[in-house]
């Protein structure tokens, strides 16, 4: 269990509606939630989720804690909005899935092998590298993600599509080297730096 | 004169990246309505829905807020507009949660100036389809049409994120009507009571869980056809692609015979105003809009 975890455990002991409040992204309405499951039946991927958002919602109230941060569900939202616009008591619970998957991989435990997991992590190094996604390492990435052999077999696969994009001009090998970015880097990431420090400093001190 | 505005290209519309079709085909379609798009310099990633792995709330807010303290600085007075989905949400949506949270945009505000950069947050954010809607209007977007797209019938597949959680104004978020009036605006024919019209594609779920985005993806254009539909138009590059590139894949798994376009409305337009194929950015189709071709010519 990492440090921080310990820490988070130890201090909000077992309120961890309290704690989802403090430090998770528009935790403070998960309270709010009426149990009508609305949310769980308009999501394109409810099905595949072990625990769809009003259950999430419950089990947060119940203090399930590791069960919630550990679970896979949050990670499969596709940020449809359907479960936002639809809900009767106006909960942002596209932002509270983002924010649970965010505050779980904070703490380190989110579940590591989970491919959306991956692959969100993959886009946000991409972008935080240049500013600018790079849609070809983007992918080269994805694919090899879960180690050569893995990713030669995907590419593979994926090799028709991806000639089907170069032949349009909607992918190029310029991007292999370099490639799109921003001018004002140095400012871009010190500006990113901050802004991860002063969230860190403030749920490091959230009561 | 021409409608000035601040404009938000982001990742997918950079040069030979996955939509830059898409940005070919607005570019054309702008240049016949005299809309001017003053790029933002030196813009940066939204990170669109799926940053938030390795981006907290506040690194991601500082993201968009960056983009419209560029914005205001450079393209002061202008409404930023963005044609991707997910940079205009992003950016909605940081402009929202800073007018609301007085704590956060202190802390936006810290991070910016480590850029050189300061927030007012008073600028107003809007898609291409509402400069479309509202500023130009559905009387004007018809006046310049010089080829009708007469005999095509077209799926009007409005997605999530141009439609949720903000939406178009005066349009609801279960049946929007506004990509069918484009249809029918462009001279063709709309599919009525298309019942994938704002379901989801999977989004970026179609990188990290294929078989399941595919699964929606075929629901998507099996109404299509079911519908009668030549071609699907979509807002949403994410849409755009989804729907598009994994038609072969559909067919391996699910003995489809899917081959149907997928285009953007400003494809449809930049045709309807008498552009060629290439500037309506058709060349960049995987599956080929032969029925725009025909009308486009070379």
């Amino acid at each position: 269990m990492s440090d921080i975890n310990t820490g988070m455990v130890e201090k909000y002991r077992n309120n961890f509606l309290k704690e989802v409040e403090a430090n998770v992204e528009e935790g403070d309405w998960v309270k709010m939630c009426m149990q009508c499951g609305v949310c769980s039946g308009s999501c394109p991927m409810g099905p595949y989720w072990d625990h769809p958002p009003q259950e999430l919602f419950m089990m947060i109230r119940a203090g399930k804690r590791d069960e919630v941060l550990t679970s896979t569900s949050m990670w499969m939202c596709t940020s449809c909005y359907n479960c936002i616009v639809r809900c009767p008591r106006e909960l942002p619970i596209t932002h509270i899935m983002h924010g649970l998957a965010h505050y779980a991989t904070r703490l380190g435990i989110e579940p590591k092998g989970q491919p959306t997991r991956q692959f969100a992590q993959l886009f946000w190094d991409n972008l935080a590298k240049n500013g600018r996604v790079n849609e070809l390492w983007l992918g080269v990435n994805l694919y090899f993600m879960n180690g050569l052999v893995e990713g030669i077999k995907v590419a593979m696969g994926m090799a028709g599509i991806g000639f089907g994009m170069l032949k349009a001009g909607r992918l190029s090998l310029k991007e292999l080297v370099g490639g799109h970015t921003v001018k004002d880097k140095k400012g871009f990431k010190a500006m990113i730096k901050k802004a991860q420090e002063l969230e860190a400093a403030r749920i490091d001190n959230a009561q | 004169m021409a409608k000035e505005y601040s404009f938000y290209p982001g990742c997918s519309s950079q040069e030979a990246a996955s939509s830059s079709n898409y940005l070919k085909s607005v570019q054309s379609m702008c240049d016949v309505l005299d809309i001017k798009l003053n790029v933002i310099p030196d813009w940066n990633c939204c990170s669109a829905s799926i940053g938030y792995c390795g981006g907290g709330e506040l690194p991601r807010l500082a993201l968009s807020a960056r983009n419209i303290a560029l914005s205001e600085q450079h393209n002061a007075g202008q409404d930023i507009v963005a044609t991707c989905a997910a940079c205009w949400l992003a950016t909605k949506e940081t402009q929202e949660r800073l007018d609301h949270d007085a704590g956060l945009m202190a802390e936006t505000n810290e991070a910016l100036a480590e850029a050189g950069l300061k927030l007012k947050n008073e600028t107003k954010i809007r898609h291409m389809v509402e400069v479309l809607i509202e500023d130009i209007g559905y009387e004007e977007m018809g006046k310049h049409v010089k080829k009708p797209l007469d005999g095509i019938k077209i799926a009007g597949y409005v997605g999530c994120q141009t439609n949720r959680p903000f939406g178009i104004e005066g349009e609801s978020f279960e049946n929007p009507k506004y990509l069918d009036k484009f249809i029918e605006t462009m001279g063709a024919e709309p599919v009525e009571k298309y019942d994938k019209k704002v379901s989801c594609c999977g989004g970026a779920l179609a990188f990290s869980e294929p078989e399941k985005s595919q699964a929606l993806i075929k629901d998507i254009i099996e109404a299509a056809y079911d519908g009668g539909a030549d071609m699907i138009v979509t807002p949403c590059p994410v849409c755009q692609m989804n729907v598009e590139v994994y038609q072969d894949k559909i067919n391996a798994k699910y003995g489809t015979k899917f081959h149907i376009p997928v285009t953007y409305y400003s494809t449809l337009m930049s045709v309807a105003y008498g552009k060629n194929g290439k500037e309506s950015g058709l060349n960049g189709q995987i599956i080929k809009a032969e029925k725009l071709e025909a009308i486009a010519g070379k």
